[in-house]
């Protein structure tokens, strides 16, 4: 023993790092009140108390009630697990699809990896909400259809990454070793490429995840958010907007917990890559 | 330079032919068609409908047809807006759009530039870390939320502003503001990290040593290559503005280009939607290319053409 692992290297750094650190336990704290903060009230997110309308926040109803009398508090933190699990879910789809996609079109090089890397550019050339839209749209609204469309989307920069990772590597004298070994493509791929670019495959899956959010909020503004009585953050705030001038409050607590989530997982990936990469500094 | 600029024009026509190619394919793959709505046509009238918008010829036809229309850029009428063409509305709402857009890029320019500049020359003072801060939440606030705050504070507070509507300048500063804080962010990233850069340079430690005072070094010297890095995001600004103003309009009822893209693509307004990606299109291209001989026009070192090839 004595010697340390390039990851607890990167623990390390990254625990010197008091901004992402910070961000760290912001997160760690927003996932545990989107796991309890629903059980700490006495309402579900889809209570509706029609004497209750549009009430400030109180004793009652910690963050105020909506225009149903729903509880905001509920609401807020239900609407947490589904905008979470939206960012976490959109950011593993996209690292799945683009790990595989970048990794063959990189270990294979040549006149395919050309083709298959101007194929991505072909569908980033389609405009965003068009591509979404018409997914979402083709697939029924919903969650599931905004987790797809997202994923689907998102995956492009990561098989960039992923393949300039992998054309990098392969050249060096591990792999020509590995490769005299006998060793397989696939093998070559998953035991000795892979594992060396793991550091900017974890940076871009923590950077998709604010993304995602913030796509989802944006689509949810557009009516093709999660549909009622479900409701993600995004949808709070555009229910929020439409409140605004008697209810701000109704405004104020989503568009504070997507910016304070949003900020949180920038820092962190930000740290992050100080961390895993400490040349860039 | 005719050359470059004769290859990137052939290669902005085949790019245009995808993104048309693939939008056309998309939206025919959504089930159902522009005139299905909530109350159901009698078949006789939705048959004469789509004849008359030639949406019972075969695909492939339809296909064809929008590609000649398009080399002569007649995108076809809105099948939802009666009595308007695309180019009607493209017409009517650009102009509303394109001056939202151009107000909220200068503000990102001005002061992404400025703030940048300002965090680079006060490296680790509280003036970079104010700057930081800002950025971050730049990053942080998605722009219908931006929109609402400045709202909130500006209208219904402070009675500043207008909260919503379009056509005097005081109307056009909230929705402005929300459209630029994003792309302000990022451009002042950029630009402190890239001064940040040049002020380390050789020719800069030159310039210092001749004598010049801090501010002609900046100002002369260090700006003009800092500035580089924030124009390759020319390109990626304007296509945030743009879909930015999707909702802005919306939230302040501005009769632009963005609201009649997004209902129309919502209602399955094939050719609204169609035209309107395409027309984004070519001016996102234009731009990227503009920035691209803004390049040149900055840095001597960067030649349009490898001549040692």
């Amino acid at each position: 023993m004595g010697s340390t692992t390039y990851w607890q290297d990167v623990w390390r750094r990254l625990k010197q790092n008091r901004p992402a650190m910070s961000g760290l336990v912001i997160i760690i704290l927003l996932v545990i009140l989107a796991v309890i903060g629903p059980y700490l009230t006495t309402y579900s997110y889809s209570t509706q108390d029609l004497t209750a309308t549009d009430q400030g926040p109180g004793v009652r109803f910690w963050f105020g009630s909506d225009d149903l009398g729903r509880d905001i508090f509920t609401r807020t933190w239900y609407g947490a697990r589904i905008s979470l699990t939206i960012g976490v879910v959109t950011s593993l789809t996209s690292a799945v699809i683009g790990v595989i996609y970048g990794g063959i079109s990189g270990i294979i090089g040549g006149k395919p990896d050309e083709l298959m890397m101007r194929l991505v550019e072909i569908l980033w050339s389609v405009p965003f909400l068009l591509y979404v839209i018409v997914l979402i749209v083709i697939m029924e609204p919903g969650l599931t259809a905004i987790v797809i469309a997202l994923g689907t989307w998102y995956w492009v920069p990561m098989a960039r990454i992923v393949r300039g990772q992998v054309l990098a590597l392969k050249e060096q004298d591990f792999v020509l070793a590995a490769r005299c070994l006998g060793a397989g493509p696939g093998r070559i791929l998953f035991r000795h490429l892979l594992p060396n670019a793991m550091g900017p495959i974890i940076i871009q899956m923590t950077l998709v995840i604010p993304e995602a959010i913030f796509a989802e909020a944006f689509l949810s503004f557009l009516g093709l958010g999660v549909s009622a009585p479900m409701a993600s953050w995004g949808v709070l705030a555009s229910e929020g907007i439409k409140a605004l001038k008697s209810f701000p409050w109704q405004l104020f607590f989503p568009a504070f917990f997507i910016t304070v989530t949003i900020l949180a997982f920038n820092i962190l990936g930000d740290g992050l890559r100080d961390a895993l990469d400490p040349r860039m500094r | 330079m005719w050359g470059f600029l004769l290859q990137r024009t052939v290669s902005a026509v085949f790019a245009l032919f995808f993104v048309a190619t693939v939008t056309f394919f998309l939206l025919h793959a959504i089930p159902g068609g522009p005139f299905d709505n909530d109350k159901k046509l009698p078949p006789e009238i939705l048959h004469n409908l789509e004849a008359k918008y030639h949406l019972n010829d075969p695909l492939w036809k339809q296909y064809t047809d929008y590609l000649r229309g398009l080399a002569l850029w007649d995108l076809g009428p809105s099948l939802k807006q009666e009595a308007l063409s695309v180019n009607d509305i493209i017409r009517q709402g650009f102009p509303v759009s394109a001056t939202l857009g151009a107000l909220a890029v200068s503000i990102a320019l001005v002061a992404g530039v400025t703030s940048g500049v300002v965090a680079a020359l006060c490296h680790n003072r509280w003036q970079d870390y104010l700057v930081s801060v800002l950025t971050a939440l730049g990053f942080a606030v998605p722009n219908f939320i931006m929109a609402g705050l400045l709202v909130y504070i500006f209208a219904y507070q402070l009675r500043w502003f207008p909260p919503a509507l379009w056509g005097t300048p005081a109307q056009a500063v909230l929705p402005a503001l929300a459209l630029a804080a994003g792309p302000a962010a990022v451009i002042a990233r950029f630009m402190r990290s890239s001064l940040l850069e040049v002020l380390q340079q050789d020719y800069i430690r030159t310039a210092k040593a001749k004598g010049l005072s801090q501010a002609m070094v900046v100002y002369r010297h260090a700006l003009r290559n800092a500035f580089i890095p924030v124009l390759s995001y020319l390109g990626p600004m304007l296509a945030t503005v743009f879909t930015g103003s999707f909702v802005v309009e919306r939230i302040f009822a501005i009769p632009g280009l963005g609201q009649y893209y997004v209902t129309g693509i919502v209602n399955r307004d094939y050719t609204l939607t169609l035209g309107v990606t395409v027309f984004y299109s070519v001016l996102l291209i234009t731009m990227n290319l503009l920035a691209d001989l803004g390049y040149v026009a900055l840095d001597p070192r960067i030649r349009l053409v490898d001549r040692t090839r």
